[in-house]
């Protein structure tokens, strides 16, 4: 569903990502793990197209990404094409990024309307069974600022399926949460993750979850993969010494 | 005189709106901006007394100048001072209705100022006991006052787009020489042009001053 | 010396008219503008973003009173024809006003967070979509106590008129009722101030009432000002709030808030 191919990226001088190579299968829950700077949340901003590859090709769904062909060659997508591919993939920001100027139910359909073209009323109709889901049927008339952090991203996860995406990205969707918030959004993501056919990147902390819920787990360090494996065998038994020593870390953090 | 722009008549002009009305502009925005300084640093002072009629007195003056109109305020002054005694020329009445009216602007400015002073400076400062005058002048101005020059600089360079306005009492400056050597020959285009070219290259480099005054802070901080 | 007061509200209310039609149409037009230049001075044209920017400096760089000379008597000379004194003070209060208003949009347009514009991204709004639907309703909560600074400023600019020969309300006290009574010009320059204040304060009602629609439109509480024409700082800074770096900007939100 996703393919990384060579990919590199840097920001100037810096380089972030080199020769990357990776790809999820269709339907797949896959989590990034690896230490603060090492380029997650870059593969992720990637893939949603906020930022472009500096060099390599991504395809999702095996549709180019970041590039398009014309005329046999192989060429830089531009804003068009990259829009239509991006209607395929939903992302969930670590600070919900809800629009404060629409209320919770605008919030759902305006993309669908606006985006996928689709009439008012199917989109509302959409949006409630997405609250519902959520838990916030409730909320349905509140302002954003009126939630609390753990509805604001039930809010953001709903309206990023409202999307209907295959491809759904999650990055630190609940770092910005208080402690006792974050149980409850995890159980939700778990439940989806579980009830539908879409594909999954995640970049978490929360390794109990990623453990439970992943079906392969990519250790990422220095723009590179060095180890990716089912979460059982990577968690209890890594091949590379890094890749314990960054897990004794994270347990020992909490 | 059919040409849109002729060249020897801008030349003639030039020198006098130059020579006159420029040095006029420069003279009236400097000591005008200088006085709006002082006065506004006072006024600022008064805002926050603690004695509560002096800070609403202070804040009904800042509001009703900053709310009417400079020129007006002008007519004012030239016309009611005289009466009450005080003979200034109209050079000086400009300078004062300029430096009062920028004042308020200015206590403004000097308020944000001393409010972004952290709270911790003032509790440091009595945990020294340190006497509340030493405690302004040592303490919060220095730190306030730098960071303030840039919003000032600004208003300087509001103010000197409205020294034409002086033309009205009597005063040239670059606008007021070229509005009358325009009227004199019946031929405003290039007179006013170069009075507006004039006014750029004056509120360009003043911009360009405060600018680096905005770094100068930014790198002092 | 308050006899003659009444006299000088009526002669002086001929003029207010006349001001009040004159700020009005200024601000109508100065609104238009400062839209239109302060998106195009965010366009990823360069030639667009060059045309706003010149129009930006050029308007905001020389003096109102240069403006309205030029356009009342040099202009003429290239066009052919004259334009009647009122018109070209309002043409110039709205072209002068909105190229200090275009700094005020393309700043509190910028103000918006970087993560909103991700958002729209993810979803995969077209650039007129994200702009229309979510960033300016945004940014416009940002931009009201900026224009209602800028508004009050066009109000004194009116006054310039004067020197055109507009009969407004500067013009009826230094033309019609100064040469009346000189002896009495305190009394008659304060009716005309008091005029001015009363019009200042009409116009923060009205971006009071604006800026509790707009921050009601995104959920959150106005701005606490101290007064009903308490105002942050000056709108008509050549180098506005938003846009001077590690100026005032900063200070101003920590101390505003
Ligand atoms: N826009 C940018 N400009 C310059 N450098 C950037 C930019 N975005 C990211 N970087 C750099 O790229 C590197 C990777 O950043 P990234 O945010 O992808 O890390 P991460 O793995 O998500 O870290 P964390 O776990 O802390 O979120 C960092 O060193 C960061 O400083
Ligand atoms: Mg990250």
């Amino acid at each position: 569903m996703i393919r990384f191919e060579d990919v590199g990226k840097s920001f100037g001088p810096v380089t972030v990502l080199d020769g990357l190579n990776f790809t999820v299968a269709p339907g797949e829950f896959v989590t990034l793990i690896g230490p603060s700077g090492s380029g997650k949340t870059t593969i992720l901003r990637l893939v949603m197209t906020l930022e472009q590859v500096t060099s390599g090709v991504i395809t999702v769904g095996g549709e180019y990404l970041s590039h398009m062909e014309r005329g046999g060659r192989l060429v830089r997508a531009d804003e068009k094409h990259q829009r239509e591919v991006r209607k395929r993939i939903g992302m969930v920001f670590q600070q919900f990024n809800l629009f404060p100027n629409m209320k919770v139910m605008q919030n759902l359909t305006e993309a669908p309307v606006r985006v996928l073209g689709k009439s008012r009323a199917e989109a509302e109709e959409r949006a409630r069974e997405l609250l519902d889901l959520v838990g916030l049927n409730d909320k349905v008339d509140a302002h954003p600022s009126q939630l609390s952090g753990g509805q604001q991203q039930r809010v953001a996860i709903a309206r990023a399926l409202a999307m209907q995406p295959d491809v759904l990205l999650l990055d630190e969707v609940t770092s910005a949460l208080d402690p006792e918030l974050v149980a409850g959004v995890l159980a939700l993501l778990k439940d989806i993750a579980r009830t539908t056919d879409i594909t999954f990147l995640c970049v978490t902390h929360e390794m109990g979850f990623a453990r439970d819920v992943s079906d392969r787990v990519m250790m990422f360090d220095g723009g590179k993969v060095i180890e990716d494996a089912a979460p059982d065998k990577l968690f209890s038994e890594p091949d590379h010494e890094r890749t314990r020593s960054f897990l004794q870390a994270v347990l020992e953090r909490g | 005189m059919n040409d849109v722009w002729q060249w020897d008549y801008a030349f003639e002009v030039l020198p006098g709106i130059v020579g006159g009305g420029l040095w006029m502009t420069i003279k009236v925005t400097v000591l005008a901006s200088i006085l709006a300084y002082v006065i506004g640093l006072g006024l600022a002072l008064l805002r926050r007394s603690d004695l509560r009629i002096v800070s609403m007195v202070a804040w009904a003056v800042i509001e009703f100048i900053r709310s009417t109109p400079l020129l007006v305020q002008l007519f004012f002054a030239f016309y009611v001072l005289p009466d009450i005694g005080l003979l200034f020329d109209p050079v000086t009445t400009g300078v004062v209705v300029f430096g009062l009216h920028y004042a308020t602007y200015a206590a403004e400015v000097y308020r944000a100022g001393i409010e972004a002073v952290p709270r911790g400076q003032w509790e440091a400062a009595t945990a020294l006991s340190l006497p509340r005058s030493r405690t302004w002048t040592k303490v919060i101005l220095p730190q306030a006052i730098p960071r303030v020059l840039p919003a000032l600089g600004n208003y300087t360079i509001s103010m000197l787009k409205e020294t034409p306005l002086l033309l009205t009492i009597g005063v040239l400056d670059i606008v007021g020489v070229a509005a009358e050597e325009g009227s004199q020959a019946f031929r405003y285009v290039e007179p006013i042009t170069i009075a507006g070219v004039l006014f750029l290259i004056l509120s360009y480099s003043a911009s360009l001053l405060t600018r680096w005054m905005e770094r100068r802070v930014g790198i002092a901080r | 010396m308050f006899e003659n007061v009444p006299e000088y509200i009526s002669t002086a209310a001929d003029g207010l008219w006349i001001t009040v039609g004159a700020t009005v149409a200024g601000i109508a037009i100065a609104a238009v503008l400062s839209f239109v230049f302060g998106l195009a001075m965010l366009s990823r044209l360069k030639t667009v973003r060059v045309i706003a920017r010149i129009y930006v400096e050029i308007w905001r760089g020389t003096s109102e009173v240069v403006q309205l000379y030029w356009v009342m008597f040099a202009l003429p000379i290239l066009l052919g024809y004259r334009l009647v004194p009122l018109l070209v003070g309002i043409l110039v209060l709205g072209l002068n006003f909105g190229a200090y208003g275009a700094e005020i949009v393309r700043g509190a347009v910028q103000s918006v967070p970087r993560a909103q514009y991700e958002g729209t991204i993810a979803l995969s709004m077209t650039p007129a979509q994200r702009m229309r639907r979510v960033i300016l309703p945004q940014a416009l909560v940002e931009m009201v106590p900026p224009f209602n600074n800028l508004f009050i400023q066009l109000l004194k600019g009116s006054a310039l008129l004067t020197i055109i020969g507009v009969s407004e309300l500067t013009h009826q006290g230094k033309e019609v009722l100064i040469p009346r009574n000189v002896s009495e010009a305190a009394t008659i320059w304060t009716v005309i101030l008091l005029f001015y204040l009363l019009l200042a304060i009409l116009i923060t009602m009205g971006m009071r009432w604006l800026e509790r629609r707009a921050a009601a439109l995104v959920g959150r509480q106005p701005t606490k000002r101290d007064s009903v024409f308490a105002r942050f700082g000056g709108g008509k800074d050549p180098l506005p709030a938003e846009q001077s770096k590690g100026g005032l900007a900063d200070l101003r939100r920590k101390g505003g808030e």
